[in-house]
């Protein structure tokens, strides 16, 4: 194990998590809204939109981020739309995502009873008061446990980032290898930055769910 | 016009004609006509799947009917054009399974109507909310999460939830059915007070003597059409038609022969 290493490239790590980090972050946040607006349109069975947001969801959870990052990266170039690399992952974490959180937004909706929506619906709430008031509270709180885990599953997919020249954690790690051939060191580093990455979130989501099963809604 | 238990003459405040309504092929409501005048306690009794909940739900818009008329107050209310909205803030309803909103305290359970639908003020509303509930012997219960009451309890604050939106009728769906035993009473006898006050109801039940002592009149509905509408005492003692006849039957008992 060469320990001077480790010390010398743990700061290019430390930089690279936090780029990792930031995408994921910005991508994980503009997911929910699609995931939001999709549920929504679902929910409400909005014509033509529902029929879009059903083709989405298809396309999106049955191709891989990194076909979807090669389309954006070197297909959008030719019609002569540029992205750069980081809107790239932003992009592309969203519309993987977005599906994911789609689904799980469905989930917690389905859980509620009809009767709820009808009690809604006879003091006289708007279908969209019924969604912020009665469905979404209720949705989100059992959508939690499929949320935690998707966010957990968007962070660990950025590691195919590196595939359209963001320097992301993997870039780093690859990088350092064909440079030095330290490949023990490289990849023990990049496995310690993933677990400090999603350690903590694995454990924040563990204590989250058990709070809401205790504190569960119950009529 | 029709005359009720004080004598007094009243106007006609929801009017039925020949409402039909079916469920794909299934015809549940064939031919029903009743007027609902001001005031006046109505109690829809017959078998189970008689259709008498789906009629309720017509009433409120709960369910789109096929044929036939509503109207409300004169105002048509069975049109494509019908403003549910409005119409369920004036036809409350309470149901069977006392549906609270789980994530919401007793208080904001029924502050949400008049405030976000009527745009009452918060403080009026809360303010009227706590007169309500202390009516129906719920006023610490104000701050609970509906998971924290009772089933009567619950049921009571549903009651209230509907009553606070000042509406001109209410309609209860089966309300003590899925309650124990020993909670029914409590419920009934909010109804019964309200019924006292001057309230509007459709009531469907299947509690017999709790009928007998809150209606102004009874229909009795099977197969989906009314057979009998009568007065309670006429109705429960003297029935006219051989099915309501039937009917009432069933909730009598022989006594067991002694053995010699």
């Amino acid at each position: 194990m060469d320990w001077l290493f480790l010390q010398k490239y743990t700061p290019m790590y430390i930089e690279a998590a936090g780029l990792t980090l930031r995408i994921a972050a910005i991508g994980i946040l503009l997911s929910f809204a699609v995931g939001l607006v999709c549920s929504v349109v679902q929910q409400l069975k909005i014509p033509v939109l529902r029929q879009i947001v059903g083709g989405y969801i298809e396309l999106s959870r049955n191709t891989p981020l990194l076909v979807q990052l090669f389309f954006l990266y070197f297909g959008f170039p030719r019609l002569g739309i540029m992205i750069s690399s980081e809107l790239c992952g932003i992009i592309g974490l969203a519309f993987l995502g977005g599906s994911y959180m789609a689904e799980a937004f469905r989930s917690g909706i389905d859980s509620i009873e009809q009767t709820q929506i009808e009690s809604g619906l006879s003091i006289g709430l708007s279908k969209m008061q019924l969604i912020r008031y009665i469905v979404l509270p209720q949705a989100v709180s059992v959508s939690v446990p499929a949320f935690c885990a998707n966010i957990i599953f968007l962070i660990k997919e950025t590691s195919v980032f590196s595939a359209v020249a963001l320097a992301d954690l993997m870039y780093v790690a690859k990088d350092l290898i064909g440079l030095y051939y330290n490949t023990n060191e490289a990849l023990l580093l990049l496995v310690i930055a993933y677990l400090v990455l999603l350690l903590p979130i694995s454990v924040v989501s563990t204590i989250i769910e058990r709070r809401l099963r205790h504190a569960r809604f119950g009529n | 016009m029709a005359e009720l238990r004080c004598g007094i003459l009243s106007d006609v405040l929801l009017e039925i004609k020949h409402l039909k309504k079916s469920f794909g092929d299934t015809e549940v409501l064939r031919d029903l006509s009743l007027d609902v005048h001001t005031g006046e306690v109505i109690v829809v009794i017959g078998p189970s799947g008689c259709g008498k909940s789906t009629f309720l739900r017509c009433l409120n818009g709960l369910e789109k009917v096929q044929g036939g008329e509503i109207r409300l107050k004169g105002n048509l209310i069975t049109g494509s054009k019908t403003d549910w909205q409005k119409v369920r803030q004036q036809i409350g309803m309470v149901f069977q399974s006392y549906d609270l909103f789980p994530n919401m305290t007793v208080l904001q359970n029924l502050t949400l109507g008049p405030v976000k639908v009527q745009k009452r003020s918060r403080e009026e509303a809360a303010e009227t909310a706590r007169k309500l509930l202390a009516r129906v012997g719920l006023a610490e219960k104000e701050n609970a999460f509906p998971r924290e009451l009772s089933g009567g309890q619950k049921q009571r604050a549903a009651i209230v939830r509907a009553l606070i939106l000042n509406p001109e009728i209410i309609l209860f769906d089966e309300v003590t059915a899925a309650l124990d035993p020993e909670m029914v009473r409590e419920v009934l006898d909010v109804i019964l007070e309200l019924a006292k006050s001057g309230s509007t109801m459709v009531i469907v039940t299947h509690e017999m003597q709790f009928a007998r002592a809150v209606a102004d009149r009874v229909v009795f509905i099977d197969g989906g059409e009314i057979v009998e509408t009568s007065p309670p005492e006429e109705f429960f003692t003297n029935p006219k038609t051989e099915r309501a006849r039937k009917f009432l039957n069933m909730f009598q008992f022989d006594k067991r022969k002694e053995e010699p």
